[in-house]
């Protein structure tokens, strides 16, 4: 029988959560080697190795099947994986860590409120600025696909990695999508979220290749988490 | 499989040299437009769709440049920065490398694109018949004899929908959602719908606009919120768009029947030969029945041309995926054992030049052959 790797976040709230989350389902994390190392093995079930990688390297390693399973944001998953990839399966929503991905516009754009303005707002801008909307945010894959489907084309994507909601105020873009769970950080910065700009219902998620879909262990991880999230 | 061999690299040559020869006999200018192009006019014209699929990057200088992904936008730079006049008439064609992101399974990131452009052509539907001519003889040149034109014309939709009374502002918005199918439904619809159209977060707001105090509402708004005024639109510009929304909901709906009108002509799709009888179906008004003639004019400069266009297939919705173009468009499939395989593709683009920063209008009609795909379908 060949070892299954299992990848929960290495930090965070996210980490704490999932480790909680397995304890209370009968399995505990045991660290091989030194304190801090990034391996370890499950116990309470045999043949389950851990890895401890960030959440998107999670996502990022199952698409290219480094791990088998792994404990992540959706997302994330949703960001590295296109839906029409086979290779990976979403297998249990665990429903702590929600967060939505919005898109968001100053609130001072008091003639906005759905992404169909946003279209019309992204024509005028290209013909009165000269140049085309920009949205900041680190989910490219998403925005596009999004913006695609509500028929949005006249923006561009600016790179953010971190404190995407102060692009606007900074100049950097006009618009982002981002990460929010209150809405409390957006309202600082002056941002509200579009009537139909919610592109996302994120939670952290269990996710597999589809290759270790029906392994015993799976099932077992799955039923047992599923008993007590 | 990673590179062409010899005999697969001498095949393409030989098929392309074929297309270029057509091409060059035809009088057009064999020109060889840079393949590192400045990013921003690419990608500020095509939008995200399109920069998802270049290979962008920067240079030692911090300028975003890319791989071009296509040839018609270089040709539009090289012949805006060699042409004294413009709008004078010229002709070019050019074979050259295009590289995009694949958006599926099979497609090659880069390969080998022919084709023209038409600047400025002094009797247009000659010009367009004339383009779709110079593309089918290409492609037999290069060995194909099965396959199948379909084309579209921009012009009776632009014309019709300038018959159809209502608002400049929602013609405007109309033309701009005809790339979007389903957009454009909901657009249509809720011009039908009046004062009925649903509510959203802003609703309140345009209730309280007049038409004279919505810079004064939307600045004390501003100033009661302490809002700061981000996103580079200022209290002008945010005004003027929530007195227009007022507006639309004081302006008398779309009488539906207009509105089955245009999604009637939407629909029309058939072998040319029968278009003339659905086309006369759909009552326009001078601007449509202007534009039925220079759609009658192309088809006898085709014909004149030795094409048979009564075998070719009309859609009136052809093009709704090609944001550039602005009139004739044109599209040629190979019959393959695996069903049809698109080789190449063209049509008018009026504005093109002018977005790039001609002082003045060019007109503009090219074709695109890709010839990898062409060369796999013979093969």
């Amino acid at each position: 029988m060949t070892t299954l790797t299992l990848a929960i976040p290495s930090k965070g709230r996210l980490m704490e959560a999932t480790s909680e989350l397995l304890e209370k389902s009968g399995f505990a994390i045991a660290r091989l080697g030194a304190d801090r190392g990034y391996r370890g093995r499950l116990t309470g079930i045999d043949g389950v190795e851990v890895a401890f990688l960030s959440a998107s390297e999670i996502a990022q390693n199952l698409r290219d099947g480094k791990i088998d399973m792994g404990v992540t944001g959706e997302d994330l998953l949703r960001e590295k994986i296109p839906p029409d990839d086979p290779s990976t399966e979403l297998v249990l929503r665990l429903g702590f860590g929600p967060a939505d991905v919005v898109v968001a516009v100053p609130s001072c754009w008091l003639d906005v409120a759905t992404m169909a303005d946003l279209d019309e707002i992204a024509e005028s801008f290209y013909e009165r600025h000269g140049r085309r909307l920009r949205a900041a945010t680190k989910y490219h894959n998403l925005t596009r696909r999004f913006f695609a489907e509500k028929g949005v084309t006249g923006y561009r994507i600016a790179e953010s990695l971190g404190a995407t909601e102060g692009a606007p105020a900074a100049g950097l873009a006009e618009i982002i999508v981002d990460i929010t769970t209150s809405g409390a950080t957006l309202a600082a910065n002056h941002l509200k979220i579009l009537d139909d700009g919610v592109i996302l219902k994120s939670t952290a998620v269990l996710a597999a290749r589809r290759s270790v879909m029906g392994d015993r262990r799976l099932t077992r991880i799955q039923e047992a988490l599923a008993a007590t999230r | 499989m990673a590179g062409k061999s010899r005999p697969e690299r001498e095949a393409l040559e030989r098929q392309n040299a074929a297309i270029m020869a057509v091409f060059e006999r035809a009088g057009f200018d064999h020109i060889a437009p840079d393949i590192i192009q400045p990013a921003d006019i690419f990608l500020e014209r095509s939008g995200e769709d399109i920069r998802a699929r270049t290979f962008v990057f920067t240079d030692p200088s911090g300028a975003e440049m890319c791989l071009r992904p296509d040839l018609t936008v270089p040709a539009c730079r090289y012949h805006l920065s060699h042409a004294a006049k413009p709008d004078q008439e010229q002709r070019y064609c050019y074979l050259g490398p295009a590289f995009r992101f694949p958006d599926e399974l099979l497609s090659p990131q880069e390969f080998t694109q022919a084709g023209l452009e038409w600047y400025a052509g002094s009797d247009p539907a000659a010009a367009e018949a004339r383009v779709l001519k110079l593309t089918i003889s290409a492609l037999e040149a290069a060995g194909l004899s099965k396959f199948r034109v379909t084309f579209g014309d921009l012009g009776l939709f632009a014309g019709l929908l300038a018959d159809t009374a209502m608002p400049e502002r929602w013609r405007r918005r109309l033309q701009h959602h005809f790339w979007r199918p389903a957009a454009f439904r909901e657009l249509l619809d809720s011009f039908c719908a009046g004062r009925a159209t649903r509510r959203t977060s802003v609703s309140e707001l345009v209730d309280r606009v007049t038409d004279t105090d919505a810079e004064a509402l939307v600045a004390a708004e501003v100033a009661t919120r302490n809002l700061p005024l981000v996103g580079g639109r200022d209290i002008a510009e945010i005004a003027a768009r929530l007195s227009a929304k007022a507006a639309d909901r004081r302006e008398t709906p779309l009488a539906r029947a207009k509105a089955d009108q245009l999604h009637a002509y939407l629909a029309v799709a058939g072998e040319a030969a029968a278009i003339d009888t659905a086309l006369a179906g759909i009552a326009g008004g001078p601007r449509y029945a202007g534009a039925r003639s220079y759609f009658a004019k192309r088809l006898f400069e085709m014909e004149e041309l030795g094409l048979n266009p009564r075998r070719f297939h009309f859609s009136a919705g052809f093009g709704r995926e090609l944001e550039y173009y602005t009139g004739f468009t044109f599209q040629i499939e190979a019959d393959t054992p695996h069903g049809p395989v698109a080789v190449a593709g063209g049509g008018r683009y009026d504005n093109l030049l002018s977005d790039m920063g001609s002082p003045v209008p060019v007109s503009a009609v090219g074709c695109a052959i890709h010839t990898d795909r062409l060369k796999a379908v013979l093969a």
